[in-house]
């Protein structure tokens, strides 16, 4: 199975992520941000990535803008 | 002991409020939005919860804009000294808390131009002489929503209207009806809310709020602290985000748990109970002073304009010394002296000599009442 990862500009952005998508029914883990897409002490969102597009919608139903989207084959 | 001291801050406080603080520490230990383990990941959800509830409760547009501050006073400084540069023009009114005096008279020093509007010696504000101040190139209009001295409540309403035909922005100081008043940011057209934990939402200290309306941009702000927020950590430069660029460093995790509880208590409780209870204390604190000879009351004397805050004086009689007699003869605790607002004393024309402050709370029974005010009657006697 392959993921997506979806980075958000702050933490308080990536919780809101993670409920807006969560209410959507979709099924998401919070990892440590992958170091290869970004510099962030943070977390990231790990999804289904055959789910990429609606999650897409999704988000930006919500209203939440995302910094960026990625394939990510780690775990 | 009879605490009547709730508007420096609310004692005791709902057990749920320690409990939640508590299971903070024990159960949410990591740092919020800087690792990414598990404990990192269940103060962050813990955090964001809490910015959900707080703009569920006062009304703002987003959660992502209730900015976590130490304090009202904190997020006050963050939105003046955020918004206005030399240059700036700011009205406030003469009832307001050196949380707003001290900062904008030191942005005067500094350039800003600011106009004190005189208030009634009942310590209302005339929106007559609010309209012609608040001219084309104001830029902030700062009002406390309610007197930290006399109780009385300002009309933020009209003030907000008056603010947004100016094209200024409305800052309101929330410290004294956070929790006892209910609050809706945007029908009322606040632009900035500023409220400290500790008072009226019941929380512990170290714990305040800024939220921001959808009328002010992240842009025309500027940070009051810059610092590590645990996003765009590669860069050396503040980032433009909300909250991150206005919460720098580590948040106050267990006092943002504490602060959540205590809100979550006011809605159990319901926000309109809440403002009845405290019209009734109101009712019955000036009635009970107004029977006592010798006691002069401060402000409206309307329970219904003002909070349940009510400030008075003795004639020939030393605040500091009754507030003292109080405390160690009948264990009643009040606040005494000029209460942070030499402004405010001033339009009630009690300085400086200032005034006895009876401020109670959710907690506060009738019984409680009607016994200070039996110790203030024997005070007074002799």
């Amino acid at each position: 199975m392959s993921f997506g990862v979806a980075l958000f500009h702050t933490t308080a952005m990536t919780m809101k992520a993670e409920k807006a998508l969560a209410r959507e029914g979709f099924s998401t883990t919070l990892i440590p941000t992958p170091r290869q897409f970004s510099s962030d002490c943070g977390i990231a969102l790990r999804f289904s990535w055959a789910h990429r597009e609606n999650v897409r919608a999704a988000l930006e139903k919500a209203g939440v803008e995302i910094a960026a989207i990625h394939e990510f084959t780690g775990r | 002991m009879i605490y009547l001291d709730n508007a420096a801050t609310s004692w005791p406080k709902p057990p749920s409020v320690l409990k939640a603080m508590k299971e903070a520490l024990e159960r949410a230990g990591g740092n919020p939005g800087r690792s990414g383990h598990q404990l990192s990941v269940a103060a962050a959800r813990l955090v964001y919860g809490a910015r959900e509830e707080v703009a569920e409760f006062f009304g703002c547009p987003d959660p992502l804009r209730v900015i976590f501050t130490l304090n009202a006073t904190h997020a006050i400084n963050q939105a003046i000294y955020g918004l206005l540069k030399p240059g700036d023009s700011v009205v406030t009114s003469a009832l307001e808390h050196n949380a707003v005096m001290r900062p904008l008279r030191n942005l005067e020093s500094r350039g800003v131009k600011i106009t004190v509007l005189k208030c009634a010696a009942d310590g209302t504000l005339d929106l007559k002489t609010l309209a012609p101040a608040v001219k084309k190139g104001t830029k902030l209009v700062v009002l406390t929503h309610a007197s930290n001295v006399s109780g009385t409540i300002l009309p933020v309403v009209e003030a907000a209207q008056i603010a947004h035909r100016a094209g200024a922005k409305l800052l309101v100081d929330a410290a004294q009806t956070a929790g006892h008043l209910p609050i809706d940011m945007q029908t009322i057209g606040i632009d900035l809310l500023a409220f400290t934990g500790h008072k009226g939402p019941l929380g512990p200290t170290g714990i305040g709020c800024l939220l921001i309306g959808d009328g002010i941009k992240p842009e025309e702000m500027a940070p009051l602290m810059y610092g590590g927020t645990g996003s765009q950590s590669d860069k050396e430069i503040q980032p433009e985000f909300l909250p991150d660029k206005f919460e720098s460093g580590t948040p106050n995790l267990a006092g943002i748990a504490g602060l959540r509880a205590g809100l979550r208590f006011l809605k159990r409780k319901g926000m309109n109970e809440i403002t009845a209870l405290g019209v009734r204390q109101t009712q019955q604190l000036i009635e009970g002073l107004a029977a006592i000879k010798g006691v002069n009351i401060q402000g409206v004397k309307n329970p219904l304009q003002q909070v349940a805050i009510v400030s008075f004086t003795i004639n020939g009689k030393t605040v500091s010394d009754i507030g003292h007699r109080l405390d160690t003869e009948y264990g009643i605790l009040t606040r005494v002296g000029l209460h942070c607002a030499p402004a405010a004393h001033r339009t009630l024309g009690t300085f400086p000599g200032g005034t006895i402050r009876l401020a109670p709370g959710v907690f506060t029974s009738g019984d409680d009442i009607a016994a200070a005010l039996n110790a203030i009657r024997k005070v007074c006697a002799r």
